[in-house]
């Protein structure tokens, strides 16, 4: 197998088909700290990881945590609402200073696309991307596809669609890039005025009928609606967006028995997806919640072992 | 004072010299252009192997002076000009104050008398404080010596109001040149519209906000009888809409910059901030276009749209990170090696459009070698090698997308007014 030897991860879209392997098959061996009796090892002993987040987020922000504690790194959480980025530091000066402490990886949200790329950068510790603007979201995407192997036993020949405002989404870029690169066909699906132009460049399909595209799917993922985003774009009416494209028991009862209903959270029941749906046989919403604490610990793991191989 | 450059090859669009030549200097003008010029001169430069061209002139250039002498002074700016060979430029008006009143043109050219080193010309806004509402009093800015007016970095979206501008500077003989952008269709955009902005999760700017809007600024100089002059064109489309308007014999004439010959969109992917700005690189094709664009004609000028803006504006996160390059120190050299080296263009058809063409649309006496011209020149030396460091720039600004490129053929002189301006 192939040795990991980048300090940062920054997206999906530069890494080898190897290298994302490598990360999946090292956090199947990292999910088995979580069922133990203790639940850490000490893999990061002695390293501290911040938080640094830039835009509200519980979900990833936590799931860093408990990534970085199983593997008994410390860890600090600064946040836009109690740091300096408030009185107007600039992103590299507050990523420096983290630096200057001695920190040893950075992980950053930040509602800018490329911040986490910028910082990377500039920096010589890591940096890992929880998310950048309508970007990149590479841990989400990896532990959506580890799920994916987890239930499917495969990538390879996949039929995922992911559905929902694609123009906007980060978790929809950084799965694209993912799944071709390890085999799979990727379908997005949407209302016309959210499928962002040359999306087809990056390697997937565009339908914009929902159940055309669920047809021969093996997983669809279901992106979330933000009805309250304030962009001045047009955006579609949504309890129109809900007759059309939301993913409820009646659409699955013409697909694949065995399909795979995914959601990176958090969900809206009655928007996107039906509550049935949601709580269904078919949905591992709450699995990838699960996986996603092996896919941080080892992207965590990755990047410091990589910076030590420089 | 005079000054005797022997047996360069004498490159001159203007008097359809390409040959060995001495070229005798006596005060700020050339005397003479001849072989073998026997005249005793006070100083001497021996050319041999070397190129002899107009020095350029650059009409499209920020020097941010007044109100952003962080960014960049008339000083150093003029000393970065003709560090890369221009000799004369066109100083765009948006500053702070913007050039747009009688007062603020005074102030403007006591400046210029304090401090330029090459010939700035001064283009005033078209409109007060460029806002696109009140036209500028152009009859009275030509008389206090502007040569050109530009609303650059915007566009004028009321067409009476660009009608009647191009009536009355037409009147003024001032050229107009215009940024065409609409930004009802470009707004918050910061890369190429498609894949580009789609896989880097930025909105895109259009080409159809840019052609468009030329498609529209043509007709209506067509409808004025009024020349125009289109800035910075990046994309293949707004080539096709000038090819045609100039064959229907519309007075307009068009610019590029070298960084939409040079680079595709591609640069942009890894959120290089000195790959931005407006409008953005484009993609292949579009290079491929600007270049025959180049070759036919339909492109007169390449100008370096030189915008130069501190590291603390520039190297943050993209989205907020300014639009614009250096380029006045790049402009030959980027040029020389996207267009001569390949072969594109010969030395003559090239050199026209860095210093003949943009002279004549702006009206000034520049660009030419021929006897009482103005002793303005380069000497180029084509065979050194050599690469672009961030160290050597003498720009007050380091944002150039070309640091680490490496050229062949560097300036050894700049002849400004008659005079060693510049040595490398």
């Amino acid at each position: 197998m192939i040795k990991w030897n980048k300090k940062d991860l920054t997206g999906l879209r530069d890494l080898s088909k190897e290298e994302i392997e490598l990360i999946l098959n090292t956090a199947s061996s990292f999910k088995e700290v979580s069922t133990r009796g203790v639940k850490k090892v000490p893999a990061l002993r002695g390293k501290t990881v911040v938080n640094l987040f830039y835009e509200p987020s519980t979900r990833t922000r936590v799931s860093f945590e408990v990534a970085a504690k199983r593997l008994s790194a410390d860890v600090i959480n600064v946040s836009t609402e109690t740091s300096s980025v408030k009185k107007g530091e600039t992103l590299i000066d507050t990523g420096s200073n983290i630096q200057a402490l001695r920190a040893d990886i950075i992980v950053v949200r930040h509602n800018s696309s490329g911040a986490a790329i910028i910082l990377a950068r500039h920096l010589g510790i890591c940096v890992i991307n929880g998310g950048d603007g309508w970007h990149e979201h590479p841990t989400q995407a990896l532990l959506d596809m580890f799920t994916l192997k987890e239930k499917l036993g495969r990538i390879k020949g996949l039929n995922v669609v992911i559905v929902g405002d694609i123009a906007h989404s980060r978790v929809a870029r950084s799965n694209i890039w993912g799944l071709t690169k390890l085999g799979a066909r990727v379908t997005v699906c949407a209302p016309k005025m959210l499928i962002p132009p040359g999306i087809e460049e990056m390697g997937a399909r565009v339908e914009y009928d929902i159940d055309k595209a669920l047809k021969e799917a093996d997983a669809v993922n279901v992106l979330r609606m933000q009805f309250e985003r304030d962009e001045g774009a047009a955006f579609p009416e949504r309890f129109e967006y809900f007759r059309k494209f939301a993913i409820t028991k009646e659409r699955l009862a013409k697909t694949k028995k065995d399909i795979v209903v995914m959601h990176p959270g958090p969900i809206n029941r009655g928007i996107e997806i039906s509550s049935e749906v949601a709580d269904g046989d078919n949905s591992v919403i709450l699995e990838q919640v699960t996986n996603g604490i092996a896919i941080r610990m080892a992207v965590l793991f990755l990047v410091s072992q990589g910076r030590q191989s420089k | 004072m005079s000054l005797l450059i022997k047996g360069g090859r004498v490159i001159d669009p203007a008097n359809k010299i390409d040959g060995i030549c001495d070229i005798l200097i006596e005060g700020s003008k050339i005397s003479a252009v001849a072989k073998d010029i026997k005249q005793k001169a006070k100083q001497v430069i021996e050319a041999k192997g070397k190129i002899v061209m107009p020095g350029l002139v650059d009409m499209h250039v920020h020097l941010r002076e007044p109100g952003r002498e962080d960014k960049e002074t008339i000083k150093s700016g003029t000393e970065a000009a003709l560090k890369g060979g221009v000799t004369t430029l066109l100083a765009m008006p948006n500053t702070s104050p913007p050039i747009d009143s009688i007062e603020n043109i005074r102030l403007l050219k006591k400046a210029i008398k304090k401090d330029a080193k090459a010939d700035v010309l001064i283009a005033a806004t078209i409109t007060k404080a460029h806002a696109g509402k009140e036209l500028t009093d152009m009859a009275k800015l030509k008389k206090e010596g502007a040569v050109a007016v530009t609303d650059d970095g915007s566009s004028i979206d009321d067409e009476k109001k660009l009608l009647n501008a191009l009536k009355k500077a037409k009147d003024s003989r001032l050229t107009v040149s215009c940024h065409c952008e609409d930004k009802a269709l470009s707004a918050g955009g910061h890369v190429n519209l498609g894949f580009t902005s789609t896989s880097m999760g930025l909105r895109g700017i259009s080409r159809e906000s840019e052609y468009k809007r030329i498609e529209r600024d043509i007709a209506l100089a067509h409808k004025a009888k009024a020349p125009i002059h289109i800035a910075h064109v990046s994309c293949k489309e707004s080539v096709d809409v000038i090819k045609i308007a100039k064959r229907k014999n519309v007075k307009v004439t068009a610019e590029t910059a070298p960084h939409y010959f040079s680079l595709s969109e591609e640069s942009v992917w890894g959120f290089d901030t000195n790959m931005k700005m407006n409008p953005p690189l484009r993609g292949k094709t579009d290079m491929k276009a600007i270049k025959q664009g180049l070759k036919d004609g339909t492109i007169d000028v390449i100008a370096s749209d030189h915008a130069p803006h501190t590291e603390n504006e520039k190297d943050i996160e993209f989205s907020r990170s300014e639009f614009g390059i250096i380029g006045l120190e790049t402009i030959l050299y980027v040029s020389i090696q996207e267009l001569v080296l390949t072969g594109l263009l010969d030395w003559k058809e090239f050199i026209q459009k860095l210093s003949l063409n943009p002279a004549k649309i702006l009206g000034v006496e520049k660009g030419s070698l021929g006897k009482g011209s103005a002793a303005d020149m380069i000497i180029y030396d084509p065979g050194a090698e050599w690469s672009f460091g961030k160290q050597e720039i003498l720009s007050k600004s380091g944002n150039s997308p070309f640091i680490g490129r490496s050229f062949k053929g560097k300036i050894l002189y700049t002849i400004f007014a008659g005079k060693v301006a510049y040595r490398a």
